[in-house]
């Protein structure tokens, strides 16, 4: 019964354009962000930090920058893996060659390091589509997780070949190194993201959204209302590996701490990526967030239910893992190709009219 | 009527001004085939234009060497009084060239207002940093060319189905967003590629009207490609008649139709 948008009149294009246009979900929105905000960081533990609330908020980052590429320009990425390392990367080498600098800076700066890097393995996109493509980009992420492994300049020669993040403060306060209190890596994590999704979202209702989008439907028509493909793939490119950079610095400096590239950047990241867009929804800011949430929480379900309640042996569960993630792909790939976010559009439509018929 | 290149004014009181687009000698080929051969003719402002021929004529051909997707071996395509050199499909967009498909080429995904708002990406400027913001320079330009568009959306009377995702819309209806789309961009030439394909005499009416409208009330000039003999006869000023890529008629529909040439390629005799 509260969500219509009977009665809720806009009286500018302004209001008519906004993200929530009914009253109903921009009160929801704020109410999350208000719980977010001001009521987890004073309950979240070590355990629901490092188990689910900072992965999850750092693959959010992670599948709202594929989803610019994948979901909204239509280009098919497998790098992602190797985008999350360059930004890895580039904090580690930020952090330790200019340590006087905010980490704040140089997680935006690592960024937009790999924002370029993302453009220039973007160019193929310019002359080859769909599988190609996919392909073109599994090559970058072969090669940057070789490259890191095989310039000892990146890792600062340390002897493991490994990196890991020195301790460093924002406003006093630990958010990397071992000391870090867990409300500390959750807080900074959270500011990423409401910024990030913000960004991401004015992004994708704009006209550089539509150019997008235009390219990812019919890439003809778009040539002929007067978009540039090489402009509107390179910067989908860019933006996505933006964001995608800004999760791997997170990914090492706060969650992980150290970390071997081709064990955390692998291309079973690039993949887990991909899935959480595919099972979130295409095409989505939201669907990215449920795909995130989904993915970072099943295996923490599953392990709950099997080796806690049921007793199961935990190598059984872990492989009962990898069947119900390949099972659930299958099932949304033919049920629901537009994932969660579509399930959920689906329900707000029949809320609307609930509990009436039509 | 011989054209003398000077403005001036219709029998129904419009006013047809001078040359906008001049097609000089134009021959395009693939591989073998020679699609256009040697076709010489200019659009001027104002007018409705018309292209009719059999199929295989070289008519869509045509529209596609406008708009930028074929570059032909031979002959010079001259806009608003100067050469165009070879241009790509969204260059020729910035000059204000907009057109519809044959096959509608909508954007699927998207609502009939975006695909409506995508056509004025020639007129949105701002830049990544200013959208990422939204608020200030990317709000303020969006609720313009919004405003634009929905005038557009009234002209074109779709104000219903504004909000709804084009896939889901019947044939005719696509067919009148794809020309608000074009019309967006508030293009100096437009082009129609069969408008009324497919469609039955209300929405083929309808149709027409719309076209008629807008040549009259935005000055908009139009070139279109059109089979219905009836409807190219009714809305055009003048008419390039094509068969196998050869033209054999130019001029108003009064005197296409008592051209012998174009009556026995296209319209049709009594063979004895």
């Amino acid at each position: 019964m509260l969500y219509r948008e009977a009665g809720d009149f806009k009286t500018t294009y302004a209001e008519d354009s906004q993200t929530f246009p009914i009253k109903f979900d921009r009160w929801r929105y704020w109410a999350v962000l208000a719980i977010a905000w001001l009521v987890i960081p004073f309950f979240v533990n070590d355990y629901w930090a490092n188990a689910i609330l900072v992965p999850f908020l750092i693959y959010s980052i992670a599948a709202i920058g594929l989803n610019i590429l994948t979901g909204y320009c239509g280009q098919v990425s497998l790098g992602t893996g190797g985008f999350m390392a360059v930004g890895a990367y580039a904090v580690y080498k930020l952090m330790t060659a200019f340590p006087d600098v905010s980490i704040l800076i140089h997680v935006v700066l690592a960024g937009l390091i790999t924002a370029v890097v993302g453009a220039a393995f973007g160019l193929p996109s310019l002359r080859i589509k769909g599988f190609y493509l996919a392909v073109a980009t599994l090559a970058a992420q072969f090669f940057l997780v070789w490259l890191f492994n095989k310039v000892p300049w990146f890792y600062n020669y340390s002897a493991s070949g490994q990196i890991s993040a020195p301790e460093r403060f924002v406003g006093g306060i630990a958010v990397t190194g071992a000391e870090t209190a867990p409300w500390a890596q959750y807080l900074i994590c959270l500011a990423f993201v409401t910024i990030c999704a913000v960004m991401a979202r004015n992004l994708t209702r704009g006209s550089l959204g539509r150019q997008w989008m235009a390219i990812r439907d019919m890439d003809i028509a778009a040539e002929i209302i007067g978009v540039d493909p090489l402009r509107a793939k390179l910067t989908a490119f860019a933006a996505s590996s933006f964001f995608i950079g800004i999760a791997g610095a997170l990914f090492f400096a706060v969650y992980l701490g150290a970390v071997e590239v081709g064990e955390a950047f692998g291309i079973q990241k690039s993949f887990l990526v991909l899935f959480m867009c595919i099972i979130g929804g295409l095409g989505s800011i939201f669907g990215s967030f449920a795909g995130a949430a989904f993915l970072v929480l099943l295996p923490v379900a599953l392990k709950v239910l099997g080796v806690d309640i049921l007793g199961w042996p935990s190598s059984t569960v872990a492989h009962l893992q990898l069947v119900a993630v390949g099972g659930l792909i299958m099932f949304f790939l033919i049920k629901e190709p537009h994932g969660l976010a579509q399930l959920w559009r689906v329900t707000k439509e029949k809320l609307r009219l609930w509990p009436f018929p039509y | 009527m011989k054209d003398s290149g000077a403005p001036y004014v219709t029998a129904d009181g419009r006013q047809i001004g001078k040359v906008l687009m001049d097609m000089r000698g134009i021959t395009l080929r693939f591989g073998g085939v020679e699609a256009i051969k040697d076709i010489s003719f200019d659009i001027r402002e104002g007018e409705i234009r018309a292209m009719i021929g059999p199929n295989g004529a070289g008519k869509s051909s045509m529209l596609n060497v406008i708009s930028g997707f074929y570059h032909p071996q031979e002959g010079e395509v001259w806009f608003r009084g100067e050469k165009r050199p070879p241009m790509k499909p969204f260059q020729v967009a910035r000059l204000g060239i907009a057109r519809t498909f044959q096959n509608i080429a909508l954007f699927d995904g998207m609502s009939v207002l975006d695909n409506i708002m995508t056509g004025r990406l020639t007129h949105m400027k701002t830049g990544l940093l200013a959208q990422m913001v939204w608020k200030g320079p990317a709000e303020r330009e969006e609720v313009e060319n919004r405003a634009v568009v929905e005038r557009i959306i009234d002209f074109l009377e779709i104000q219903a189905i504004r909000k709804t995702p084009v896939g889901r819309l019947p044939y005719g209806l696509k067919k009148r967003v794809e020309l608000a789309r074009a019309l967006a961009a508030e293009p100096k030439l437009l082009l129609l590629d069969e408008p009324m394909a497919g469609m039955n005499v209300e929405e083929k009416e309808d149709m027409s009207r719309f076209i008629l409208d807008v040549n009259d009330e935005f000055g908009t000039t139009i070139a279109l490609i059109e089979h219905d003999m009836g409807v190219v006869m009714d809305l055009s000023d003048r008419v390039v008649v094509m068969d196998y890529g050869r033209k054999i008629g130019d001029g108003t529909p009064h005197e296409v139709r008592n051209n012998q040439e174009v009556i026995d390629a296209y319209l049709g005799v009594a063979h004895d």
